[in-house]
């Protein structure tokens, strides 16, 4: 097991390198730079901007960029922004705890409905509650969130004016208080990505548990005498879970990356939205660093699904 | 005194798209303590179906449990909630399928898989159940039960999983036990040693045993009483001997006279028979018998009325008009 990680840990540095390679080489070769907004500021003369320019070392050829940029991260410094000139690395620690209590949240959200939901309409399919969830399922599946999203804050915050549709970090209270508005602000985005995942994985998990429930040991359970209960919980449902667990754990990248969309639209200050300012800015160390975490988290998420997989599944076995 | 077990007119119809099929449609079987009951069959002749309904294990729906009754010494299983019915299954009566590749949970130990029957029924603890499963194991014969009850289905072969279904089946010192074709997934080698594990376990044990199966092989080995099925009916009952020696259904005949033998192959060049035609549809069954279709003696009264089963002979019933005339 140890001797499967440790390479498994290994094949993802070169994977990792080939990533940041691509990533770096793609936004070298996107249009524009840092500084265009300077040009077209009069009190800036252009040998100054070129003087910037130089200073960051943004006139070298690509691959010598690269290299500087990779040997500083091998030293562990991210670099600072282009336009903020803050460390990315402060940059992205100041996002990842919103970013984690919103998504993150959202997503236990939407495992509590997928998983009941799922299991007992597969229990009992083509029942009434089995087609009622099925419908709702793929209306909430359907829908994309940016459009439930403006629904919402039409109905609750324009209309019902219950909620608050814009996210503030720097709420002016302690305690409970705090709390409160925090949960009254976030619970908006958490319904939002929760419900619009919780329709996708219901019928995972309904198809999952479908799947299983027809085998012949189910029925060898049945036969045992042990209650229907038992039947569905260790021997349908306990089953059905490997590949559920799979797909959730491939899924946990998104919640650090933030739903981006998600983000935009309740202004919600996380991972997601740093982003997509860092992107319109053109702030290639904060792009670099923001995708550079991602794709880690993806290579660590899919190594764990791996783990998992054969955690779950005594036919696999880690060689 | 009251049969173990007694099915009497049993009818078992599954809801399709197309209509009501009557997979099981009237059948009367009976088991006494300690025997062995053959039900024989082609695919499709509502074998299965009737074994599994035993312990209604056939899904609820579409199948529907039309008439008749389950007698389990002298109480009908048919009305009985599920809440008793789980008392009975496993308890009273042991189940073994037909696939053992499929048949056990593969995420789980084959000694979890064991030991979870028996705490069901005997309440017994964790280590206590685990050490019965290694029993169990050993006396179907798998070496090395202590360390193998800790093994998971896929490191066991088709024939030690079924004997691992056996175990399984057998843990609760059943009265019955149910073999639903236990041997057609296995090696014909593996087939006689799973046989005469079952008769063996059988004498051991003194339960009955209801063995389903097609081969006549397999019902001239084991069985004490034959009970031929054909198309969702009881066609013939009858001890063994008589059966063999003097079949009286026509399709019986067919049935015996399709099995390979050695000592007519090495003197003649006469064919396997083969009986000509297929089972009819059970969606809309003919009104006569239902084997006059493939039937080579059937006259214009077999297609009107359906012949019911009678007594020609002290324990031998047959269903056919002809019975008197076709002792072959």
């Amino acid at each position: 097991m140890l001797q499967y990680l440790t390479r498994r840990l290994l094949i993802a540095i070169p994977s990792l390198l080939g990533i940041s390679v691509i990533l770096f080489t793609i936004l070298a070769l996107a249009p524009g730079d840092p500084f265009e907004e300077l040009a077209t500021n009069p009190a800036i003369p252009p040998d100054v901007r070129a003087h910037l320019r130089a200073s960051l070392g943004m006139d070298d050829p690509v691959h010598l960029r690269y290299f500087a940029w990779l040997t500083s991260m091998l030293h562990g410094e991210w670099g600072f922004s282009f336009v903020s000139r803050i460390p990315v690395d402060q940059l992205i620690l100041q996002r990842l705890p919103t970013t984690i209590a919103v998504i993150g949240t959202s997503q236990i959200v939407a495992l509590c409905i997928a998983l009941p939901v799922g299991v007992f309409a597969a229990t009992r399919p083509y029942s009434l509650f089995d087609q009622i969830a099925n419908t709702l399922a793929f209306i909430g599946f359907s829908l994309p969130t940016f459009f439930t999203g403006l629904l919402m804050i039409l109905l609750f915050s324009i209309h019902l004016g219950w909620l608050p549709f814009v996210f503030r970090t720097s709420i002016d209270a302690t305690g409970w208080r705090w709390w409160w508005e925090m949960a009254r602000q976030s619970i908006m985005p958490i319904m939002v990505l929760g419900l619009f995942q919780g329709a996708a994985w219901t019928r995972y998990v309904r198809s999952a548990v479908l799947d299983v429930i027809r085998l012949d040991h189910v029925t060898t359970a049945r036969a045992k005498g042990i209650s229907e209960g038992s039947v569905t919980l260790k021997h349908v449902v306990r089953n059905a879970m490997i590949p559920v667990v799979t797909l959730v754990a491939l899924q946990m990248p998104a919640v650090f990356g933030g739903a981006i969309v998600t983000e935009q639209i309740f202004r919600v200050p996380g991972v997601g939205s740093l982003l997509i300012t860092a992107i319109l800015a053109n702030d290639t160390p904060v792009i670099m660093g923001v995708t550079f975490v991602f794709a880690c988290l993806v290579v660590f998420f899919n190594l764990v699904a791996d783990i998992l997989y054969g955690w779950l599944d005594p036919r696999i076995s880690f060689r | 005194m009251t049969r173990l077990l007694e099915i009497s007119g049993l009818k078992v119809h599954f809801r399709t798209d197309d209509g009501w099929v009557r997979a099981v449609d009237g059948v009367d079987i009976g088991v006494d303590r300690g025997e062995t009951v053959c039900i024989v069959g082609e695919s499709g002749c509502g074998k299965t179906v009737t074994a599994k309904t035993v312990l209604k294990l056939i899904d609820m729906p579409p199948g529907r449990i039309v008439d008749g009754s389950i007698m389990w010494q002298g109480r009908d299983l048919v009305p009985l909630a599920p809440a008793q019915m789980r008392g009975i299954r496993a308890k009273e009566i042991g189940f073994i399928f037909q696939e053992p590749m499929t048949s056990l949970n593969p995420v789980y130990t084959v000694g979890d898989q064991i030991a979870e029957t028996v705490r069901e029924h005997e309440g017994l603890s964790r280590r206590a159940a685990m050490d019965r499963a290694a029993e169990m194991l050993s006396l179907v014969n798998i070496p090395n039960p202590t360390k193998r009850v800790h093994d998971y289905p896929h490191q066991f072969s088709g024939g030690m999983r079924q004997r691992v279904m056996i175990a399984m089946a057998l843990s609760c010192n059943p009265k019955l036990v149910i073999a639903d074709e236990p041997t057609t997934a296995l090696d014909v080698t593996i087939q006689a040693q799973i046989l005469d594990l079952l008769e063996e376990m059988k004498e051991r044990l003194g339960m009955a045993v209801l063995l389903i199966t097609h081969a006549m092989g397999v019902v001239a080995e084991n069985a004490q009483r034959v009970i031929v099925m054909y198309a969702g009916k009881v066609v013939e009952e009858a001890p063994v001997g008589p059966l063999f020696a003097r079949p009286r259904h026509p399709y019986t005949q067919g049935l015996i006279r399709s099995i390979p033998r050695l000592d007519l192959a090495a003197t003649s060049h006469q064919r396997l028979e083969a009986i000509p035609g297929s089972v009819p549809s059970l969606l809309h069954p003919p009104v006569g018998c239902r084997f006059a279709a493939r039937c080579r003696h059937a006259t214009p009264e077999c297609v009107a009325t359906e012949p019911p089963l009678r007594e020609i002979d002290p324990g031998h019933k047959v269903a056919c008009h002809h019975a008197e005339s076709l002792a072959a």
